[in-house]
């Protein structure tokens, strides 16, 4: 601690140098914080996905149905514990930009399927006594200012009424919350038997089905056995664990993690030259007054670490600022207003974010610190005459 | 040479050193079997042209670099034997440096400049500060502890240096061209003060000079030419 003074000084000496690198390396980690957060939010899913929980889909592709008597069937079988089913809606509310996930569903199968799923009883109760009742998750609801009572009138191009209409009308009974930060509370959910009895074709199938399996262990012979169960079918399936079903959807973005890792790396490097740069002038120009600490007895190993000291510190105090800046910042909400399913920046992300911090000090103090430490002390006070 | 010696036993002994600096494929033969010793307590002025190896015998004297040949002993210690980190030790223990041009850290304060050289001790900030005040008090500069170099003058910053020279008490002073870059008087000042410390506080002066003038305090003066000592001024 009674260096800190001298590597503190010795920060300040160039003191526009040294905000201008500061503030660059601010600006990194408050990105690397955001890109984070965001990361989460696409691939996020991948993460929670339950190891417990298989994805039964149609084979040739996502958007293909299943036959809604396959659920009798994969009930049976044995290793599972329990079967729910999804079918996508693909609604608008009010304007196309307006995107969330809607779907059909049956109220206890989902419920029980996801159990992070808080809703209130009463809110439940009410949800299974109606069946144009829907429910829609917190982050959703506070987005378009939703409240129990209200009527959400959404539009879809994909399922048309028997009448001929698109628009189908939901009666808000419930909102709900996740259990933890991770848990998706954007959906909306309403009941399926009001959907396929509503709907013009396709009647009688699904989207796709969750299956909860009682050995996660056994995930690949289940899987195995639900598709050949259906081999052959004019609907044949795909099963697959719910982390990959989740990839799978938030590939059709892209690859998100490699393009956040991509742009995260060309920032990271940019600033390990910047940073590096500042570090090896700062050296350069004290070189006499190194060569002077040492003629008064800091051993080499004393000045290598008062070197690295200063370009840690220097990374610290700017990367520690972004991240607490971006958690700041994140803490304060989605910026896309809902559109995103949670907004948070992971704590495991922030660790690695120090963690970055420390290794960008080390790395950009490393080289002026050996030369520092290598240099000879009558060559450095030469140099000064 | 000066009339005025020491009676005591020699703290520094130079047997026999040569040394050779290499560029490229040429030897620079810089001192040749040189020996010297000085007792301790004296006051030595070392003269001599400009490329005649002073700084350089200060510089192993000192233990900043090493022999090509021969030994360089400080109170019965062969530096030359010592590792650099034990080198180091030593150095903070028992050699204070005055530089020509101060080497002051211009970022830290007079006192926090003095202090450096403590900060490689086991003292507590308030040990150190004391030491600090006492070494600050001795130059005569205890009203410019809080000023950092910039607003200093020339012989005040050479005050500041001898100052952290000294606050270790080492048995040793090397001083390089002390007034070498100031004016008439502020050097008589800093020479006042290096007569004072060898006389009143018993320290053991090198002190390297071209100045005529500055080697007239010395108790002793001894020339070097062409990496060879001599009792006369080269011609």
């Amino acid at each position: 601690m009674k260096f800190l003074p001298l590597i503190w000084s010795n920060l300040k000496r160039k003191k526009l140098r040294t905000l201008l690198t500061m503030l660059s390396i601010l600006v990194a980690f408050m990105l690397f914080g955001f890109l984070s957060a965001i990361k989460q939010a696409l691939v996020g899913g991948v993460s929670m996905a339950g190891k417990d929980r298989l994805i039964v889909r149609n084979k040739v592709s996502l958007i293909l149905s299943l036959p809604g008597k396959y659920q009798q069937a994969i009930d049976k079988m044995p290793g599972v514990a329990a079967s729910a089913h999804l079918t996508w809606f693909g609604g608008i509310y009010q304007d196309p930009k307006n995107f969330f996930a809607q779907e059909a569903v049956v109220p206890e199968e989902i419920l029980d399927m996801y159990p992070k799923v808080v809703l209130p009883p009463e809110q439940k109760k009410a949800w299974l006594a109606s069946r144009t009742a829907a429910i829609v998750g917190r982050k959703t609801a506070e987005r378009f200012h939703w409240k129990v009572g209200d009527k959400i009138p959404i539009t879809t191009a994909i399922w048309t009424q028997s009448d001929g209409n698109q628009l189908w009308t939901f009666d808000l009974v419930g909102i709900f919350d996740g259990a933890d930060n991770k848990t998706d509370t954007t959906p909306l959910w309403f009941r399926y038997d009001y959907f396929d009895e509503g709907r013009q074709y396709d009647k009688g199938h699904v989207g796709w089905y969750v299956i909860r399996i009682k050995d996660p262990d056994r995930a690949a012979e289940i899987a195995k056995r639900i598709d050949d169960e259906f081999a052959n079918s004019p609907a044949e399936t795909k099963t697959e664990p719910e982390g990959a079903f989740v990839q799978g959807f938030a590939k059709q973005i892209g690859n998100i993690g490699l393009i956040a890792e991509g742009i995260m790396g060309a920032v990271f490097f940019t600033i390990l030259l910047v940073a590096g740069n500042t570090m090896a002038q700062s050296v350069h120009e004290r070189t006499g007054e190194l060569g002077a600490l040492k003629a008064i007895g800091f051993t080499n190993e004393q000045v290598l670490a008062q070197v690295l000291a200063e370009s840690c510190l220097l990374s610290l105090l700017g990367g520690g600022l972004g991240l607490g800046l971006a958690w700041m910042l994140i803490s304060r909400g989605d910026p896309t207003n809902g559109l995103l399913p949670f907004f948070y920046f992971p704590t495991e992300d922030l660790l690695v974010g120090v963690g970055i911090c420390v290794a960008l000090g080390l790395a950009t103090g490393i080289v002026p610190a050996l030369q520092a430490m290598n240099l000879r002390v009558a060559d450095a006070l030469r140099r000064m005459q | 040479m000066s009339d005025k010696t020491s009676s005591n036993g020699p703290l520094v002994q130079v047997d026999r050193v040569e040394k050779v600096f290499h560029r490229g494929s040429e030897d620079i033969h810089v001192l040749a079997n040189l020996s010297l010793e000085v007792p301790t307590g004296e006051f030595l002025a070392l003269m001599g042209p400009s490329g005649s190896g002073k700084s350089t015998l200060l510089n192993l004297i000192g233990g900043l670099d090493q022999p090509t040949k021969g030994s360089v002993r400080v109170g019965g210690e062969d530096i030359g034997r010592l590792s650099g980190r034990a080198l180091s030790q030593w150095r903070a223990r028992h050699v204070g440096f005055v530089f020509q041009l101060y080497n002051l850290m211009p970022v830290l304060t007079a006192e926090r400049n003095v202090e450096l050289p403590l900060l490689l001790t086991h003292l507590s900030r308030a040990q150190r500060n004391q030491h600090v005040e006492t070494a600050l008090a001795v130059v005569g500069l205890s009203h410019r502890a809080k000023h950092y170099p910039r607003t200093l003058s020339g012989g005040e910053q050479q005050r500041v240096g001898i100052a952290r020279a000294i606050v270790t008490d080492p048995t040793l002073l090397l001083c390089d061209e002390p007034t070498g870059d100031l004016d008439r008087k502020a050097g008589d000042e800093i020479l006042d003060l290096l007569q004072g410390l060898n006389r009143e506080h018993g320290k053991t002066i090198i002190m390297v000079t071209h100045d005529p003038h500055a080697s007239a305090r010395a108790a002793r003066t001894v020339h070097l030419d062409k990496g060879q000592l001599s009792n006369e001024p080269a011609k």
